[in-house]
């Protein structure tokens, strides 16, 4: 081939700045609060002063006359019921009857503006009879208590109970049994930018438009036409920028359906912007977790057996809870061969902020009780902390006992790279005083398989526009909430097209343009809208072709395509343009619209059982974690040094995003496990503010070594799997596993605060003296 | 709340509002002078994303009073840009990643900076210290402190 051959970049596989990159770092990025808002009404929220009380009186008379009010809307404006889950159903926009936690929407106003919507909600009457409030899941489940939600007696919510393999015979099978339990304090998402949304609803054709900060604008858009009794078709929804996720918009939030009521009852314009106290009651974030973890183990390594019993306070309604719960066992499998595991889950109310999905959605706080426990094995067996997760490796592919499809595991080389990079082998043991290394393993879904909506419609749908200018838009209903997801798909159908990557716009998530997605959350965006987008690509490709073929008086099969030019396969003549190809093609059809799909298979939907629909995923992400730590035995502080990160993501399609969405996973696991805790006194929260909720500054955070491990997974787009949420669950355990290295002692919990370091020290001094004066 | 006559340079250009007594600096670029790239993150000079310069000078515009800055140089992200392109400070966030979400952005980037002007070659302690009022949740900050360092690098040579 000549030197002159013009050859398609490559769009995959190397550093892309992100396609919507040049608007936020020049302040054009529009996000809700920066939208236009002429004549726009201030929505503002009344909130339950308590944790839990029946509602005697609501009286808005009085704020409802109050001059510049323009429509107050409460729990009698809807009495439907919603929630994520289909079959969970219990929570209203605003309370009917009753108030479950602190800081529950009542009732909103729509003033002209905030001093009056402020002033409104000081005239606001509720009279309350007050009940008596748990914030602990023991608290809630002692017999007679009193019931948060009448259909569910006990106050549990969902009890998993599963057992795969026999785990009797595999506990029998094991030369010794490790027990031990764990806490994880709850952590919430605290994305930058604060809740809002803005809502236009047109009383002359009875439509809404709402603008909202939501990961499902899918879900959204359901959830407002059943709240409003409002056909689906009179709603529009669109996404604008948005400042994070994390999973803290991934369900419906309350605030969203009542903007709306509120919109309808003003007949008009509403716009609302939650503070940062209210964002952190909004929450759904990672439940408080206790769970008992047992290990059955032979001499030489080998798990024989896994027990695990974990209880969840999941706060006031259900949100995703049956979800969490649920993934919490299932995913105790798929990372490690264990032949036999056996799985009991509790989900309790509490009268506290309902939580939901959070990063890593269900295995965290369950792997940093496992990998601890894997820990103290290792240590009790004097092994080498990889040389015992080498011994438990999975060989893919392989289909679990829980009937998760492994087809692709970069575990392996996972390990061996943090080993290499830490310097593990020579250095582990010889740091000095107050310091320690510690390793850990975790994994995610590139996905779930299963939707939450069982319609029978595509899991992904994505439209290309081409038209006769020669431009390109991609058009799709998921959710860029910062993990650059449209970059992505830009760069897939670039990169089967050939074309430059200026040539492609995306248009995402507006519902009345762009096709229904099912959101961005479990890390499927990549996966699943990625292969939609290749599929879409395709068929934009052969329709080029066909018109280059047509154009050059050949067949389809003779045209080769190199890059923007097209020509008869090995002709020596200059060939045909993009933009002639381009217009030859609508000149037959006109604008050229085309479709690409997506859906999991049935073969990697999961198994039959009960709970069955939650962990299976098409393909799953590993992640192997190395930190290094010094642990101060004076104050208890705990900082963390160096961080090694390996993380297979099948194919990394854009490194520079896969690097950022590693980096991002294992900071937010460093917060969880250094200091970040929402804490309540009564159910009030504490500290819900920037200051209080610690996460890492910028002082603190290490830096992060990554490699991207690329096992070519056999279903992903070119290979690739999911990258931003996998290596987040192990920096927990892995800083525990460090200051154990570190100090000698075994912090149980998390986050390891100064003042839990300093008991645990306490604690094993207070035993070595009482054994002491035992001998 | 009386209003008075406020006078300030804005991104270079001269301007005049009649602005409440009360009103915060945030409030009035956002609402006033309709530039909202400037973000409002914590409510309380927590997070670092209200982030502007004041004299060359970093200043949450959440805490300060409109009026503290009269007859001073205020300047925005959307005062970042030159003649239409961006400055090598954007282009290091844009084509380092030390963007993902885009919502500290243009806190950091102005944060930035101001750490630039007072020091135009900080080594990465610096770079810490002199972001240490902003938060960022999407980059774990290793990006961020390439994309100043790629900056810092850019505008020596």
């Amino acid at each position: 081939m000549s030197t002159d051959t013009p050859t398609p970049a490559r769009m995959i596989g190397k550093d892309v700045p992100l396609i919507d990159g040049l608007e936020k770092v020049t302040g054009r990025a529009a996000y809700t609060a920066d939208l236009a808002h002429n004549g726009a009404l201030v929505g503002r929220l009344f909130r339950s002063p308590h944790s839990h009380a029946k509602i005697d009186k609501l009286d808005v008379s009085k704020a409802l006359a109050l001059a510049g009010v323009i429509a107050i809307v409460t729990g009698d404006d809807c009495d439907v019921p919603y929630g994520i889950l289909p079959i969970v159903q219990n929570e209203y926009p605003m309370a009917r009857e009753r108030v479950r936690y602190r800081g529950e929407p009542v009732a909103a106003v729509a003033a002209i503006d905030e001093a009056t919507a402020e002033q409104a909600l000081a005239l606001i009457d509720m009279q309350v009879t007050v009940l008596p409030g748990y914030y602990d899941p023991d608290a809630s489940r002692v017999p007679g208590a009193v019931d948060l939600h009448e259909d569910r007696p006990g106050n549990l919510e969902r009890d998993v109970h599963h057992e795969f393999g026999d785990v009797d015979k595999g506990f029998a099978a094991a030369d010794f049994i490790r027990e031990d339990t764990y806490e994880c304090a709850e952590v919430t998402h605290m994305q930058m930018e604060p809740n809002a949304s803005l809502a236009e609803y047109d009383a002359e054709r009875g439509r809404i438009t709402l603008h909202s900060c939501t990961q499902v604008p899918y879900y959204v858009h359901k959830r407002v036409a059943q709240c409003m009794d409002l056909d689906t078709s009179r709603i529009r929804v669109v996404k604008p920028f948005i400042g994070g996720g994390f999973g803290h918009r991934s369900e419906t939030l309350n605030f969203e359906i009542i903007i709306c009521l509120l919109a309808r009852a003003a007949k008009g314009k509403v716009r609302m912007k939650l503070s940062r106290e209210e964002t952190f009651i909004t929450h759904r974030g990672r439940p408080q977790t206790r769970i008992k973890t047992k290990i059955g183990i032979t001499k030489d390594g080998r798990i024989t057996a896994c027990a695990c019993e974990t209880v969840q306070a999941g706060g006031a309604y259900g949100g995703y809870g049956i979800v969490t719960i649920l993934y919490a066992g299932a995913l105790l499998n798929a990372i490690y061969d264990i032949p036999a595991v056996k799985y009991d889950g509790y989900r309790v109310y509490t009268n506290t902020p309902p939580c939901g999905a959070m990063r890593g959605h269900g295995t965290v706080n369950v792997r940093y009780a496992f990998e601890s426990l894997l820990d103290q094995i290792a240590r009790e067996l004097d092994m080498d902390p990889f040389e015992l997760r080498r011994r438990n490796l999975l060989v893919a592919p392989t289909k679990t006992i829980n009937d998760l499809m492994v087809e692709s595991y970069g575990l392996p080389e996972c390990l061996d790279w943090v080993e290499e990079a830490s310097g593990w082998k020579a250095r582990r043991g010889h740091l000095g005083q107050g310091k320690g290394l510690g390793l850990a393993c975790s994994h995610y879904v590139s996905g779930a398989a299963k939707p939450v909506h069982w319609t029978g419609e595509p899991h992904a749908v994505v439209n290309l526009k081409l038209d006769f200018d020669g431009g390109i838009t991609l058009l799709t209903g998921a959710s860029d909430i910062g993990q650059g997801s449209s970059t992505v798909l830009a760069q897939l159908v670039g990169e089967v097209l050939g074309i430059d990557f200026d040539r492609l716009s995306v248009f995402a998530n507006d519902s009345r343009v762009t096709p229904k997605d099912n959101g961005s959350y479990s890390s499927r965006v990549t996966f699943m809208v990625g292969n939609a987008a290749i599929e879409a690509a395709e068929a934009m490709k052969n329709l080029l072709v066909a018109a280059a073929a047509r154009k050059l008086e050949t067949e389809p099969g003779n045209i080769e395509c190199l890059g923007e030019v097209y020509r008869v396969q090995g002709g020596q003549d200059k060939g045909l343009s993009f933009q002639e190809v381009v217009t030859e093609a609508v000149a037959e059809s006109g604008t050229i619209t085309v479709k690409g799909t997506f859906t999991v298979p049935r073969s990697h939907q999961g198994g039959k059982y009960r709970g069955s629909g939650v962990g299976p995923s098409m393909a799953y992400s590993y992640a192997a974690v190395a930190v290094e730590v010094t642990a101060d035995e004076d104050t208890g502080l705990v900082s963390v040094d160096d961080i090694w990160v390996a993380h297979d993501c099948g194919y990394a399609l854009n490194r520079l995003a896969c690097e950022g969405q590693v980096q991002g996973a294992v900071w937010m696991g460093l917060g969880q496990a250094l200091s970040e805790e929402t804490r309540y006194h009564e159910g009030l929260p504490i500290g819900p503010n920037m200051l209080d909720y610690r996460v890492p500054s910028i002082v603190e955070s290490p830096d992060i070594k990554v490699k991207l491990v690329e096992s070519l997974d056999p279903n992903g787009p070119f290979g690739a799997k999911e990258a931003s949420e996998g290596a987040l669950a192990a920096v927990i355990p892995a800083v525990a596993n460090a200051v154990a290295d570190a100090l000698g002692v075994r912090l149980k919990e998390s986050p390891v605060t100064p003042d839990r370091v300093i008991r645990a020290l306490l604690d094993k001094e207070r035993a070595a003296r009482s054994a002491k004066d035992v001998a | 709340m009386a209003k008075s006559i406020l006078h300030l340079s804005l991104n270079g250009r001269q301007r005049e509002d009649a602005v409440a007594d009360n009103m915060l600096l945030i409030d009035y670029l956002r609402d006033v002078a309709g530039v909202t790239g400037t973000k409002m993150g914590c409510d309380g000079g927590e997070c670092g994303a209200c982030t502007v310069l004041v004299d060359d000078r970093p200043r949450l515009s959440c805490i300060s009073l409109a009026h503290s800055v009269a007859g001073k140089k205020v300047e925005t992200i959307e005062g970042a840009m030159a003649e239409g392109r961006i400055s090598n400070l954007q282009r290091a966030f844009h084509e380092k990643l030390g963007s993902q979400c885009g919502y500290c952005t243009p806190g950091m980037v102005m944060a930035s900076e101001a750490l630039l002007r007072a020091n135009p070659d900080p080594d990465d302690d610096e770079i810490r210290a002199g972001l240490s009022g902003n938060i960022c949740r999407c980059t774990g900050y290793v990006k961020i402190i390439e994309s100043v360092r790629t900056a810092a690098g850019q505008s020596k040579s």
